[in-house]
């Protein structure tokens, strides 16, 4: 695939409309990745000028934030927002809730001020404008998905209906779990609960919320963040239900509705 | 006249504790960082309207916020009546408003005598939920013999008072007939029921009887003030600042610190705003109670212990030790135990203990997943989440001494600017790949 990096459009003399900022998930994580392509692929066929940061991205510093670390954090921060100021970055878009609600609420009192949208907003936008042809609709019609809300899309940033209304592009029968929306369960991870075991409990956080979103009865759980993919698939697994119930993100699934993979 | 001076008495003694009581939290909250306070008024106001005097949180739970919603109503509007309590008390007059309001008044007491019953109904039903039918929430680990005590005590309590003013009233509309001090109110629908059973005692007798639920109410209105300032349902009082101070960004955002900010952009080679000096910290985050904003140890106050918040806590939900109720409660208990240390003339907060590892664990602090429901649930703005990250920040830069997972992350981070350890020269290569 040949994606544009800022430091080529920039040699160039160019500059793009919107950054594609990939993440730490979505350039390292091997399901992740998938995403990441999927997305860049519809991108491409929507012929929206983009680009990444390739090599020179790094991580927002969520992570270390969220685990204490201020000092971490800020020097990702303050290092990125020297980056994007330096390109002239206005606009960027990302697959990854962390890094989107860093990006958007976190770098401005740092000095980064962008206009920052997740991917499920600018899917919806590009569908809404219609710039995304689902030729291959039918893949998903009257199918049953449900969607898990991430906590910092939802809850932390109030993004609930997007990702639902990119769902209700492919005419899919969307069902919803009990904890939904506002009340969404987390999936265990944020919170850096990722990057370390859980601590001591009589169960996983994952295998709550797996088991509440297979009892749907949905064929397909949707997710729109690398954590909730790779805690939602572990969930799955353990309940030995990965022959029947896909885990897929949002833009996997419109990417496939648009003959794309 | 004695009455008169006696009621003065009474006064004059609730007055002396309640400044006392008002003034001790004043001071524990003081102890807290001052952290300013920005983002419009207009916004903050109308949190406070809408959440706190509108209650508009409570209803995601129908059926409590209901119920909630008649105490609340009683509880505000029987404060008219007892204000005529208080004028009453002091002039030597009975039923002053009386003569003023004309037929006004006897539909007054009619709505107090409603709200009244309502109250006593709402109380009741809490009481079977939590003791009876034992909702979880009202029974998890952090819910010990007090804090339920706690709980029953108001409840019981406001039935109590309820039940004194029915009293009284029952009392009073036998005594219209038989004296002409007593101002006629009508008959009133729901004491009114009582009278058969008072009807036959002497006028004497009666007498006392009403006077008896007159002080009785009053007194017991006025020791229930100064009791409410111990317990969780300070709430009352303290839901309206706490909901005027909650933060306005969106709950994604962890507060920044400055100080960090200025070090880091120094290291940078950044221009780096503010003088070094200005409002450095003893340390970063927190390890006890002066460590954290006052808007958290003020959140301390205004907590109800309700358990909204632990009931839709992922952690909790899956057995860890976490539970954003009890990071609450354990501020609360030691700006107390602060509050009396410094009153008893000794170290204050110099005791040997501290707000982490003396009631919060680390273990409870590394479970969250800032996942922001105990945030979202909470029916008075209260942010738990605020100061597990506090904490959390003087483990991990004071002390270094973050689960070592995370300091693994902190490492990858550092060197290969990714959480984990990939070569930074691989960021790429998804574009390579199929
Ligand atoms: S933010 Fe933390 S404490 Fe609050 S509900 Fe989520 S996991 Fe529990
Ligand atoms: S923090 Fe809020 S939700 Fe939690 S117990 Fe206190 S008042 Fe209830």
């Amino acid at each position: 695939m040949k994606i544009p990096t800022l430091s080529e459009l920039t040699a160039k003399g160019q500059s793009p409309d919107i950054l594609f900022w990939v993440g730490c998930a979505g350039s390292y994580d091997e399901r992740y990745k998938r995403v990441t392509r999927a997305f860049a692929r519809i991108l491409l066929a929507a012929e929206i000028k983009f680009a990444v940061l390739g090599t020179e991205e790094t991580c927002t510093g969520d992570p270390a934030r969220r685990a204490g670390n201020e000092f971490l954090f800020q020097m990702q921060a303050l290092n990125n927002i020297q980056l994007l100021n330096g390109y002239g970055v206005k606009k960027i878009v990302t697959a990854c809730p962390h890094c989107f609600n860093t990006l958007k609420n976190e770098y401005p009192v740092l000095g980064g001020h962008y206009e920052v949208l997740h991917h499920s907003q600018f899917l919806q936008q590009l569908i809404n404008e219609g710039r995304i042809k689902l030729t291959d609709a039918n893949h998903y019609q009257g199918r049953k998905i449900t969607y898990h809300d991430s906590c910092y899309l939802g809850r932390a940033n109030g993004v609930y209906h997007a990702p639902r209304a990119v769902l209700q592009a492919l005419e899919a029968d969307l069902v919803e779990m009990k904890r939904c929306k506002s009340r969404g369960l987390c999936c265990g991870a944020g919170g850096a609960q990722m990057f370390k075991d859980a601590e001591k409990g009589n169960k996983e956080i994952n295998h709550e919320r797996t088991e509440e979103a297979l009892s749907t009865g949905a064929t397909t759980i949707a997710v729109a963040c690398p954590f909730c993919m790779t805690m939602i698939t572990d969930g799955v697994k353990a309940k030995e239900k990965e022959q029947e119930v896909k885990v897929k993100d949002l833009a996997e699934l419109i990417a496939e509705a648009q003959g794309l993979t | 006249m004695i009455q008169q001076l006696l009621f003065v008495l009474t006064l004059l003694v609730f007055g002396y504790f309640l400044r006392r009581r008002i003034l001790q939290i004043r001071n524990t909250i003081r102890l807290g960082r001052q952290v300013p306070v920005t983002g419009p008024v207009a916004q903050r106001l109308r949190n406070m309207l809408l959440v706190a005097f509108g209650q508009k949180k409570m209803f995601a739970r129908f059926i409590p916020a209901f119920l909630h919603l008649l105490i609340y109503i009683g509880f505000i509007v029987i404060n008219l009546e007892v204000l005529e309590f208080v004028i009453d008390g002091l002039a030597g007059t009975h039923r002053i408003f009386a003569p003023f309001l004309g037929s006004l008044y006897s539909v007054l007491m009619n709505v107090f005598e409603f709200l009244a019953v309502g109250v006593l109904v709402a109380c009741a039903v809490f009481l079977v939920r939590r003791n009876v039918l034992r909702l979880p929430r009202f029974w998890s680990a952090e819910m010990t013999s007090w804090p339920r005590l706690d709980a029953n005590i108001i409840l019981i309590t406001e039935m109590v008072l309820m039940l004194a003013i029915l009293k009284m009233n029952a009392a009073d509309q036998i005594l219209q007939q038989r004296d002409a001090h007593y101002t006629p109110t009508g008959k009133l629908f729901f004491s009114s029921l009582f009278i058969p059973l008072l009807e036959d005692y002497s006028t004497p007798f009666l007498i006392f009887v009403e006077r008896f639920a007159w002080w009785f109410h009053i007194t017991g209105i006025l020791g229930f003030a100064i009791y409410i300032t111990y317990s969780k349902h300070l709430h009352i009082f303290m839901a309206f600042p706490n909901t005027y101070y909650a933060r306005l960004e969106p709950a994604g955002y962890i507060s920044n610190m400055p100080v960090v900010t200025r070090e880091v952009k120094t290291m940078l080679g950044l221009q780096a705003e503010g003088t070094p000096a200005e409002d450095v910290p003893a340390h970063f985050g927190a390890k006890d109670i002066n460590d954290l904003p006052r808007t958290s140890l003020m959140a301390a106050y205004a907590c109800t212990e309700c358990g909204r918040c632990t009931s839709e806590c992922p952690a909790n939900l899956t057995g860890k030790k976490l539970s954003p109720r009890k990071i609450m409660m354990d501020v609360r208990d030691r700006l107390e135990e602060a509050g009396r240390n410094l009153r008893a003339g000794t170290k204050g907060l110099d005791d040997g203990k501290t707000l982490l590892d003396h009631y919060i664990t680390r273990e409870e602090i590394n479970a969250c997943t800032t996942c922001n429901a105990c945030a979202e649930a909470c029916p008075v703005l209260i942010n738990p989440m605020e100061i597990i990250i506090e904490l959390r920040r003087y483990v991990a830069m004071e002390e270094s001494g973050a689960p070592p997972a995370w300091n693994a992350m902190f490492q990858n981070l550092e060197t290969n600017f990714a959480p984990w350890k990939f070569p930074a020269a691989d960021r790429f290569n998804w574009a390579k790949e199929n």
